[in-house]
């Protein structure tokens, strides 16, 4: 059978299986639908969380980004995994043992306050919304490339299935139906991963595959031949990074506090028993994540190695079949700069932008691109999110793993998709519509409220995979920043300083938030052309800056509230009683 | 609860275990990653380059190491000071 078939039946037996799961664990109470009625194992909570973290980011781009940045992709790395560390020791134990459903909650009790409340939720509603448009697009591209469906019909189907699940099961069958995309996910990861490590150095595992000896003889390790070949070709090599180490420093921080800061992150923490299952969790998340995130910088480097010896100096009529395909969707180009029907690969920008098309072909059968050629050697245009998707195909892989890739991929963007919405929709039921504008709302007519705010959630998070903004993909990054400069302060402050109060963790929100804000704006959107080093605040790119925005956020809130009122006691009673693991509240129903 | 003797000790145990190891955490991950990489990399570790290997390698493993003794010990810290959630449901 060709892949495609076989992508048919991954992709149709998956779905089945998700759709089957939501309809075993329907949500019959809001605290079912918004924290799975705290019942869930430490184990199947972790691989959930793990399948609610990792997204079509993680799943298809990371790998492929790694491969082009080398060293660099350190930040990601470390960013995406360090940040656990925080979330398990600083911030999910005291939070399960408060015992409510969603983060603005929390941070709306703590700080006794309605406006802290809506600050919270508002902040939510930014970051989650720019993060859940990257997934849908994702779950599009698969869509087109694998299965020749146009990316709004995929992302149709997409929002179809998560509909199922959000909407009908909640927080319940969201869980049960991550711990499953969990499995295809890092299955489909892996698969391939282990071929291709065995490929070129024989050793199965890709964590020591990526530092053995390459068996074409030549007596390198892997990362020696990627550096040799890189630096023969013109680039940096691959163990050295270019960025700069304060910069490096600053957005591995950005990325590590924005992780903690993640509301639909922190709400998987809400629907374990006990507080000890929250540590426990936090522990099984991040061994299930590491397993993925050790992987990838294997992936990467074979990625690269794999694309320069089939791609590098290879005639056009020549070359494999996976070239052309992803030339024929737009996400490879090729300008025969030097007219010798040869493929060279080389180090900057083929031609100015991403590639347009014009409806000729060359004698060849290439695309004729209408962009204007740079003055450098290098002729081929390839878009990094393709690497772990053509992965496969470049090394030759059967049609089973690329159709295993595939279904992996959606299992990634689906789950991040769902846990998403479901913070969307709860923060809209529940802390807007239930704890601030219809108070006597009965438990019923909230869970109605909350299954009608999924749903348009979905509608508008599909728009955006359909319709996206030039600057999604960018904005997609900057989620973390914001994470970082708003909750995450205000999350720990209200944890482990008691004198904390309103004014302090608002007025430390804004400035946060604002800074934050404004720099990426500046840099990304208002004066691109002065996005370099030289023009940054201390050499931090807009990347990096939520670092910053988090240290703006944690000074003022500490100036602020040794200026103000002090604490109430019966506030000073609940930070009493979440720092102790003793006495843990069953989720209420309201 | 406020001027509770043995949870203000129980507090100050949970804090100190918890700087440890976020000085580990940042030891790592910023500092054998980040800050001491290219000092690090004229060693060689199974064919890596051992400042290369703690950014993309041994600094995750060593978090997930990290999480689980901070749920160990705290296991114990918890009983010893008799706030643990054992007996909860």
């Amino acid at each position: 059978m060709d892949a495609q078939t076989l992508t048919y039946i991954f992709v149709f037996l998956t779905f089945g299986l998700y759709i089957g799961i939501a309809i075993w664990a329907r949500a019959s109470s809001t605290s079912e639908f918004y924290v799975a009625g705290g019942g869930v194992h430490p184990i199947a909570n972790g691989m959930a969380t793990a399948a609610d973290w990792m997204s079509a980011a993680s799943f298809i781009s990371m790998a492929g980004i790694i491969s082009f940045m080398g060293y660099d992709g350190t930040i990601y790395l470390l960013g995406w995994t360090g940040g656990y560390v925080i979330l398990a020791l600083l911030l999910a134990p005291y939070l399960r043992k408060f015992g409510e459903f969603t983060v603005p909650d929390f941070i709306g009790t703590r700080y006794y306050s309605s406006a802290a409340r809506i600050v919270a939720v508002i902040a939510l509603i930014a970051i989650s919304f720019t993060y859940i448009a990257g997934q849908m697009r994702g779950v599009g591209i698969v869509f087109s490339q694998f299965l020749n469906i146009p990316i709004t019909w995929g992302v149709v189907v997409g929002m179809a299935v998560v509909f199922m699940y959000a909407v009908l099961g909640g927080m319940k069958g969201i869980t049960y139906t991550q711990v499953a995309q969990y499995c295809v996910l890092i299955f489909a990861y892996l698969v391939p991963a282990i071929f291709i490590s065995i490929m070129i150095t024989g050793v199965p595992l890709p964590q020591l595959g990526l530092g053995a000896t390459v068996l074409d003889g030549s007596g390198l390790s892997v990362l020696g031949k990627l550096d040799a070949t890189l630096v023969d070709l013109g680039f940096a090599p691959y163990t050295q990074g270019l960025k700069s180490k304060v910069d490096v420093f600053a957005i591995t921080l950005a990325l590590m506090i924005g992780t903690a800061g993640l509301p639909h992150v922190i709400v998987r923490f809400f629907t374990v028993p006990k507080v000890s299952d929250a540590r426990r969790s936090a522990g099984y998340a991040l061994l299930f994540i590491a397993i993925l995130y050790t992987t990838a910088p294997a992936v990467g480097a074979f990625a690269r190695l794999n694309f320069i010896d089939t791609v590098h100096d290879e005639r056009y009529t020549e070359v494999d079949s996976w070239f052309k395909s992803w030339e024929d969707i737009g996400l490879i180009g090729w300008e025969d700069k030097n007219k010798d029907g040869r493929i060279q690969y080389h180090p900057g920008s083929p031609f100015e932008g991403r590639p347009t098309y014009s409806d000729q072909r060359r004698e060849d059968g290439s695309r004729t691109i209408t962009n204007p050629p740079t003055s450098n050697t290098n002729e081929v245009y390839v878009d990094r999110d393709i690497m772990v998707l053509a992965n496969p195909e470049i090394a030759a892989l059967p049609p089973w793993v690329i159709a295993l890739v595939a279904a992996g991929g959606l299992a990634a963007a689906l789950s991040t998709a769902a846990g998403l919405l479901l913070v969307i929709s709860t923060s809209v039921s529940h802390d807007l519509i239930k704890k601030t504008f219809a108070k006597n709302l009965s438990d019923k007519r909230e869970l109605l409220a909350a299954r009608l705010s999924a749903a348009v959630a979905i509608v508008i998070a599909g728009y955006f995979g359909i319709f996206p903004f030039g600057f999604v993909a960018q904005v997609v990054a900057f989620a973390f920043g914001l994470a970082a400069a708003s909750l995450f302060p205000a999350l720990l402050l209200g944890i482990f300083d008691k004198r904390m109060n309103t004014a302090g963790a608002i007025s430390g929100m804004i400035c946060g938030l604002a800074f934050t804000l404004i720099y990426i704006a500046y840099f990304k959107f208002m004066a691109p052309e002065l996005n370099n080093a030289e023009h940054w605040w201390f050499g931090i790119s807009p990347e990096g800056i939520g670092s910053i925005g988090a240290a703006i956020n944690f000074a003022v809130a500490f100036a602020i509230s040794r200026l103000t009122a002090p604490v109430p006691a019966e506030v000073l009673n609940l930070v009493e009683n979440i720092r102790i693991p003793k006495g843990v509240n069953e989720p209420h129903n309201h | 609860m406020t001027g509770n003797k043995n949870n203000d000790a129980y507090w100050r145990a949970n804090v100190r275990l918890m700087l440890i190891l976020l000085a580990i955490w940042f030891t790592v991950s910023f500092g054998f990653g980040i800050l001491l990489v290219d000092w690090l990399n004229q060693f060689q570790f199974f064919g890596f380059k051992f400042g290369f290997w703690w950014a993309q390698q041994g600094a995750i493993y060593v978090f997930v190491i990290l999480v689980f003794v901070y749920t160990a010990v705290m296991r114990r810290i918890d009983r010893k000071f008799g706030v643990s959630d054992e007996g909860d449901h």
